[in-house]
């Protein structure tokens, strides 16, 4: 006989296939019967289908594709015949899932079973329907089940009553139809039926909050009476377990309860007697009591309070937590992080076991013992406890370091009492498993080092030494490559020894070394050269008899593939050679980083300022043009209570905000100057909207202006302008700008101006005098145009004459190139210059502004700074 | 709630999956091997739960079986134990002295055995007798 024909027995199928040596055998083996199976299918052969369906479930466990033989399911499942509809139940669970569409065919067969007379049938729709329905069935066939709670047969409630559990998770709308046929089940005293009535219980209270409310008013009684009723009883053989009389119903009995009593005292208190009966009764040699026990403990726990039974729970926890087996180990663990915000103090008592256990060889248990450590680590014991933690850190396994560094960083970070011994744990941790550490960690540390200042001497040798021993260690390197940037010149000259440090000789070129060998260590990656090639720009500045070789080193980067580096060897190379005036002020020592700020970053909550991505802060220095903003706003935010900075660094500030402005935008200002004067003049009157018929006739008017300076004349040309806005072009006197002012006020066809403010001297001193003119267009209060005027009071000329400003966060500025950058000396004119600034606090703060005015002045470079803080209070 | 249960022989075949939670046949297999990976390099002494995706798999060696169950974080997973042993217990007195061959040529009556004691992923019947009163009446019909 052929034994591949569909008549092939499975037990012949399956030995046929278990005897292929290869895969490649097997694989025809199991196409021939395929291919037999998919005739069969097509040809609607009734007779073999149910063992063509065991032989396509075998080939579907092997792991092959099986879909030809889902229409079979259903045609076995129509048939009559119970041991057909079996396997086609078998088959249905087993090659769909619910999300197939070809499982909605099956709910009309389902109805029918689900009425079935033979109750063994529907047994098998019930467990069919509870194993894989979608929502739609559910919703369709819930009736059914819902009547077949109160069936005849013990075996069939038991069952309709888990089928309704998937039921109201598929279709939750559901759950208040099921609530009063459990009420009636949890009556019952077949143990099946009440185990499956409980489990049924149980969801629907987590489902619906009437639901819990109904039970727990109803049911508590009942239930605990059941419990007592359970561990009474005597010995039963088909429930026995271990000694124990059917542990699986204990054990639900007491996870209602739990349910049931969490939040609420009156429930809790009807529990009491039997939790404490329970917890004392159970044998645990066995783990059918042990689990009980686990049960028990978990129960007290969540239950309302009543000192005696979570005395019991705690040291029935003790006792598990130094059991040998594991697995009670394990548990432990796990209910310990849940008993210490119950009782702390007894869960601390238990520390040094659960040190052990983080120790311990099991995978698991190391994982929920760290866990643990780390909630009940507090300022009295974390510098023990971090102690052994790295300690362990340096035998553990590779895949465990990852987690313990974590916890290892977080518990020193939340709760290191001076800075010197995080400094110094953490230096450890990166030492030992640097290369597990996650970034921010490495970011944080470099936060709390700039903060540390008296530290900084200290820090930079031991990241020194580091560097020496573990430089292999990526974290470290970094860390160590920052401060040696920074803080290269306090390692040279041994400043700021604190005493417990040894001397250590380590010049200029040791530095220089080290920096070089971490850039060129094959190891290192991106992040890492790139700040070793910030670091040596920082040193070049430092250490200027060095200067040559860190641009030797330097300049072999240039080459580089990667663009990052060739890109800042050359910016860097540049600056080094040709720009060495301005090469100590971009590398001056970082300002103090705001912890404060740099956590709620971390946290993700980025303030509105920071733009940038982390890391970017630390690694590029002060003054290249793409450094973030943030840490400089933050200062020049002048309403803040932040100490005010030395004003050396404010103008490296002032520099750093506007450097673009400096380098750039003054050829601009250049450029737009070569205009003649008069006709911008012009353009700024006509430009502020009057209609332009107008313009003409106003010409004549504004140029006599401009050469009589004829006050009347001005007033009534500016008389017919619609737009109030100040464009004067005046020279050098402020009165003429008050009767302009002036003149505006009283005018009944303008629209109302809004508030009118004097002029104001906003800098003056023997040799220049800046003034402000305000104006305010009516409808945006925020927005003050102000027109700065220059004049030089000595009687040199003045050239390149630039001016900037800078403003704190809530304002917005805007700068309008000037008129010209010559200032003829003796007040023979002035350069006038518009500013628009917007106040996003207008009503609540007042502008201020920082200025620096540069010129030169017989080729000598002059630079004037202030502040003004005198703007009029409405602006 | 179990959420699957897996029977693994020792050399990472599959001899039993049931899945009472939606997952497709591709997240299917890519459950099995990555538990099978997990669980089969196991040392015997160590504790029998593995945490897994945010779960937590108990399992049990019999010979050359692991019989697994994913339950969620809050379940207890000693009663899980004792559900796996009795489930093999079941099995054991189905088959009589029940060995890997018979869960191989006879899989769909451990699957019927199985649809006795666990429907929707929770249990259904503590009493061993009715089991297998129940399963003996079912193969008669």
């Amino acid at each position: 006989m052929n034994p591949f024909s569909s008549g092939t027995r499975l037990r012949d199928m399956i030995r046929a296939i278990r005897a292929c040596k290869t895969a490649a055998e097997e694989r025809a083996v199991v196409r021939k019967e395929c291919a037999s199976i998919r005739a069969a299918v097509s040809d609607n052969e009734n007779d073999y289908r149910h063992r063509n369906l065991a032989k396509l479930m075998f080939i579907h466990m092997l792991g092959y594709p099986t879909h030809f033989g889902q229409m079979e399911c259903l045609k076995l499942i129509a048939a009559p015949g119970f041991p057909e509809k079996r396997i086609g139940y078998l088959g249905l669970m087993l090659l769909l899932d619910e999300r197939q569409e070809v499982l909605m065919l099956v709910t009309n067969s389902l109805k029918q079973d689900l009425n079935h007379t033979n109750q063994y049938i529907v047994g098998l729709a019930l467990c069919a329907l509870g194993n894989i329905s979608s929502a739609e069935m559910a919703r369709d066939l819930a009736p059914e089940v819902e009547r077949l709670l109160q069936f005849r047969d013990p075996n069939v409630r038991k069952k309709a009553a888990l089928c309704s559990i998937r039921i109201i998770k598929k279709v939750p709308d559901l759950a208040e139809n099921f609530v009063n046929p459990v009420a009636s089940l949890l009556k019952e005293k077949h143990h099946g039926v009440l185990l499956t009535a409980i489990q049924l219980c149980a969801d629907l209270c987590m489902i619906s909050e009437e639901a819990l409310e109904y039970f727990r008013k109803k049911c508590t009684e009942g239930l605990v009476k059941v419990l007592k009723d359970a561990v009474n009883s005597p010995y039963a053989p088909e429930y026995d377990i271990s000694g124990i009389s059917d542990p699986f119903l204990q054990i639900r009995l007491l996870r209602i309860l739990r349910i049931l009593g969490h939040g609420d005292a009156d429930a809790s208190d009807l529990m009491n007697d039997i939790l404490a009966q329970v917890a004392t009764k159970t044998e645990s040699n066995k783990n059918a009591g042990n689990a009980i026990l686990y049960e028990c403990v978990e129960t007290i726990m969540s239950i309302e309070d009543s000192g005696g039974l979570r005395v019991l729970a705690i040291n029935i926890l003790g006792r598990f937590l130094s059991n040998r087996d594991n697995n009670i180990r394990y548990v432990a663990l796990n209910m310990l992080m849940k008993a210490i915000s119950i009782d702390g103090q007894a869960v601390q008592r238990h520390r040094a076991t659960i040190l052990e256990c983080v120790k311990d060889s099991d995978a698991s248990i190391r994982k929920r013992a760290l866990e643990l450590v780390s909630l009940l680590v507090n300022e009295s014991n974390v510098k023990p406890l971090t102690k052994e933690l790295i300690d362990y850190l340096e035998v553990s396994d590779n895949d465990f370091k990852g987690d313990l560094t974590v916890k290892i960083c977080s518990i020193v970070e939340k709760l290191s009492p001076e800075k010197i011994w995080y400094i110094d744990q953490m230096l450890k941790v990166l030492c030992e498993a640097g290369n597990y550490v996650k970034d921010e960690v490495w970011h944080a540390l470099i936060v709390v080092i700039t903060n540390a200042s008296n530290l900084h001497g200290y820090t930079v040798r031991a990241l020194y030494r580091a560097i020496q021993t573990s430089g292999d260690q990526e974290a470290v390197v970094r860390v160590a490559i920052w401060c040696i940037g920074e803080y290269g010149d306090l390692l040279v000259n041994n400043i700021g020894m604190l005493d417990l440090e040894e001397p250590m000789t380590v010049t200029e070129n040791d530095v220089v070394d080290a920096i070089e060998v971490a850039s060129k260590r094959h190891a290192s990656d991106l992040t890492t050269r790139s700040m070793c090639l910030v670091a040596l720009l920082k040193l070049s500045s430092r250490f200027p008899s060095c200067s040559q070789r860190i641009k030797d080193i330097v300049t072999q980067f240039k080459g580089s593939h990667l663009l990052e580096l060739q890109q800042r060897s050359l910016e860097f190379d540049s600056i080094i050679e040709k720009h060495q005036n301005l090469r100590s002020a971009l590398v001056e020592r970082m300002p103090v980083l705001d912890e404060a700020t740099y956590s709620g970053r971390r946290a993700g909550s980025l303030p509105a300022v920071a733009s940038t991505s982390q890391g970017n802060p630390l690694q590029l220095p002060n003054g290249v043009p793409k450094t973030v903003d943030a840490p400089l706003l933050d200062l020049l935010d002048l309403s803040a209570d932040e100490p005010a900075p030395p004003t050396s660094s404010s103008a490296n500030f002032l520099q750093d905000l506007l450097g673009d402005d400096i380098l750039s935008s003054s050829s601009q200002s250049g450029r737009i100057q070569t205009q003649k004067s008069g006709t911008d003049v012009l353009l700024d009157l006509l430009s502020t909207g009057s209609p332009p018929a107008q313009n003409g006739s106003f010409t004549a008017d504004i140029l006599s202006i401009s050469e009589d300076n004829n006050n009347k004349t001005t007033v009534n040309a500016l008389n017919g302008l619609s737009s109030p806005v100040v464009t004067s072009a005046q020279r050098s006197h402020t009165s003429p700008v008050m009767d302009l002012l002036d003149g505006f006020g009283p005018n009944p066809t303008l629209p109302n101006n809004g508030p009118t403010f004097p002029p104001l001297v906003a800098f003056e001193n023997s040799s220049l005098s800046l003034i402000f003119k305000f104006s305010k267009q009516p409808g945006s209060p925020q927005i003050t145009q102000i027109e700065a005027s220059f004049t030089n009071k000595s009687s040199e000329v003045y050239t390149d004459f630039i001016f900037q400003a800078a403003v704190p966060k809530f304002l917005q500025l805007h700068l309008e190139p000037a008129s010209s950058n010559t200032l003829p000396g003796n007040g023979n004119g002035s350069i006038t210059q518009k500013l628009r600034v917007t106040n996003n606090q207008h009503g609540k703060k007042s502008l201020v502004m920082r200025i620096r005015i540069s010129y030169k002045l017989n080729n000598k470079d002059m630079l004037e700074e202030g502040q003004i803080s005198n703007f009029p209070r409405d602006l | 709630m179990i959420h699957f249960v897996l029977s693994i022989s020792r050399q990472g075949k599959v001899r039993l999956t049931k899945w009472y939670s939606p997952y497709t046949q591709r997240e299917r297999t890519k459950v099995i091997q990555e538990l099978s990976g997990m669980i089969l390099t196991r040392g015997p002494k160590l504790c029998n739960i593995v945490e897994w995706r945010g779960f937590k798999v108990v399992y049990r060696r019999y010979a050359g079986l692991y019989f697994c169950m994913c339950v969620n974080h809050e379940d207890n997973e000693l009663e899980i134990l004792e559900i796996i042993q009795y489930f093999v217990e079941t099995l054991n007195r189905y088959f009589g002295s029940v060995c890997e061959l018979d869960l191989i040529f006879h899989f769909h009556q451990t699957y019927y055995i199985l649809d006795e004691i666990l429907i929707a992923g929770e249990l259904q019947e503590s009493s061993k007798t009715t089991v297998h009163r129940l399963i003996d009446a079912q193969v008669i019909c």
